[in-house]
């Protein structure tokens, strides 16, 4: 704890654009190594922009430039990674659970199939360890082969988390994972990323902040596209350097 | 005064209000004169023809005596016609249509989208004029053929009056896919074309279905430009390079010479319900599978 932690990701002066607008402003952030970094911060802060541009979804907007760099156990993500290598490394889920439209057993197999595992034999526990991983296993193990959609929405989001493990990512990317679950299934979803604390470096974007202070690290505030703060989570709960911050976690604006 | 105001109001609303349910039923009601139509006159046929010599003969002789209205030559003539038509139109009308929902940048898709529906602007007999003059010959040399006139230029021609209709629609069942399902499979790694593959496909599956149905009804509907360049010949075409005769191109052609009353004018428009049969089930079936994708 006490040795300096190892950096994952750096994020080197990064500002993005979409057509003339600029979602974010020159942002440095270093990312450790087996962290849960949370990013808070009022809409258009520029959170889930992070994120879409770490794993280069943000390639498909209309009007997307950049600027700066991310480097990515020291490899620019931009220059050394095709777009599919790339995240196949950095897994993403989404605000709404994204199940295709395939049973529960093949949405966890579609990754390590489209990565050439074929073979059943194979396949079995990986789709066996995914969804015990991500706190699933017991609740549909006895019914894999019934469509995804028929799943809860928590489940649907455990099942993305457990999808993506199967892909062995090495970042996990949540972009307001739990906005629209119950208290359960959001105690449940954040029970599976402590547990997977071990493995893997995990990047939260979260409108709660409360959820921020529950399972995270560290903390990043954003504001307007800028990094604001980024420190221990209990310090930027309890006695952030800036105002703003303060005013924001306290629940004064945002 | 007031009171004869609002009296006038209520007539003129009751008015209005029958005018527009007139309008509304009003194709109903035509598609079911015209289907009335069709039936009292091609069954007019069968009371000294019979339907199974119809149906089922291999002879299309309407001068001859006695005269044969076999429609079977004619039947298959418009099969491998639509076959041949549909092989080409799905693989370029699928491609055409990925590329234009998912590869093309957004300036170049609009230019495509208006193209393609330009497309469907061309009347057909300028179409199968150009076939002919133009595609015709070419068949002709390509296959050292006696002559260009045949299946395959119908079919050649026909794929590009279907192309617009299957392009269009193939094009709104990809953009119907949610994006979420796409940056979902992306966001798992997959490559563009993985996830084009695996998930646009099946999740658009029934609408491109239903999008090839139409461009089928659009095909064997098709007339002038059929009438134009497959030759004519009503015999059961046994391959794609022989001159064949539709369905729609007998009527078109000999329904002038026909003595109206006679058995050769019944014959036709017993054709004309043999037709209207087929195109009707396409539709259902294409409007079947429309609902289905957006349930």
């Amino acid at each position: 704890m006490v040795d300096k932690a190892k950096i994952k990701i750096e994020i080197r002066n990064l500002s993005v654009f979409y057509g003339s607008l600029e979602v974010l402003k020159g942002v440095n952030l270093d990312v450790e190594e087996k962290e849960i970094l949370a990013v808070i911060g009022p809409a258009n802060s520029g959170k889930t922009s992070l994120l879409r541009t770490l794993n280069r979804l943000n390639e498909r907007n209309e009007g997307f430039r950049m600027q700066g760099e991310i480097l990515l156990d020291g490899r620019n993500i931009y220059k050394k990674y095709s777009s599919d290598d790339l995240r196949r490394v950095m897994g993403m889920i989404f605000a709404l659970p994204v199940s295709l439209p395939l049973s529960i057993y093949d949405n966890i197999a579609y990754g390590p199939r489209l990565h050439g595992v074929k073979k059943k034999s194979e396949l079995d526990p990986i789709v066996r360890q995914s969804l015990e991983a991500a706190f699933l296993w017991e609740e549909v193990k006895d019914r894999l082969n019934l469509p995804a959609m028929k799943l809860s929405g928590g489940q649907q989001q455990r099942l993305c988390i457990a999808r993506t493990l199967a892909i062995e990512p090495e970042v996990i990317l949540y972009d307001e994972p739990c906005s629209g679950l119950d208290p359960v299934s959001t105690t449940k979803v954040e029970e599976a990323m402590r547990q997977l604390k071990n493995q893997y470096t995990q990047i939260l974007v979260t409108n709660n902040t409360k959820q921020a202070a529950r399972v995270s690290d560290r903390t990043a505030f954003f504001l307007m596209g800028e990094l604001i703060e980024i420190d221990r989570t209990e310090k930027i709960f309890t006695a952030p350097r800036d105002q703003r911050t303060d005013d924001y976690v306290t629940g004064r604006f945002g | 005064m007031k009171s004869s105001r609002a009296y006038l109001n209520r007539i003129f609303e009751f008015v209005i209000e029958k005018a527009i349910f007139l309008a509304g039923i009003l194709s109903i009601v035509f598609v079911f004169l015209i289907f009335l139509f069709l039936i009292k006159e091609g069954f007019s046929l069968f009371r000294t023809y019979s339907i199974f010599s119809f149906l089922f003969g291999t002879k299309w002789y309407p001068i001859s005596s006695p005269p044969q209205f076999g429609i079977v030559p004619l039947l298959l003539g418009s099969v491998a016609v639509t076959l041949g038509a549909i092989l080409i139109a799905v693989p370029l009308g699928i491609g055409s249509a990925i590329y234009i929902a998912e590869i093309a940048p957004r300036w170049l898709r609009e230019i495509l989208k208006a193209t393609v529906e330009f497309l469907a602007a061309i009347p057909s007999i300028v179409l199968g004029f150009i076939g002919l003059v133009t595609l015709a010959p070419l068949v002709k040399k390509l296959f050292h053929l006696p002559t260009g006139l045949t299946a395959l230029s119908g079919s050649i021609m026909l794929a590009f009056m279907a192309m617009p209709t299957i392009v269009s629609m193939m094009e709104d069942a990809f953009t119907a896919v949610p994006k979420s399902y796409r940056e979902g499979a992306l966001a798992l790694g997959a490559t563009r074309w993985e996830m084009i593959r695996r998930v646009l496909l099946p999740a658009s599956a029934s609408g491109m279905l239903a999008a090839i149905m139409l461009g089928i009804g659009r095909v064997i509907g098709e007339t002038m430009a059929v009438l134009m360049i497959t030759g004519n010949a009503a015999r059961i075409p046994t391959g794609l390079t022989q001159p064949v005769r539709t369905m729609t191109a007998t009527i078109a052609a000999e329904m002038g010479e026909a003595v109206q009353g006679g058995n050769h004018y019944f014959a036709l428009f017993a054709i004309g319900i043999v037709l209207f049969i087929i195109t009707f089930l396409i539709n259902v079936t294409a409007s079947f599978l429309v609902r289905s994708q957006r349930k």
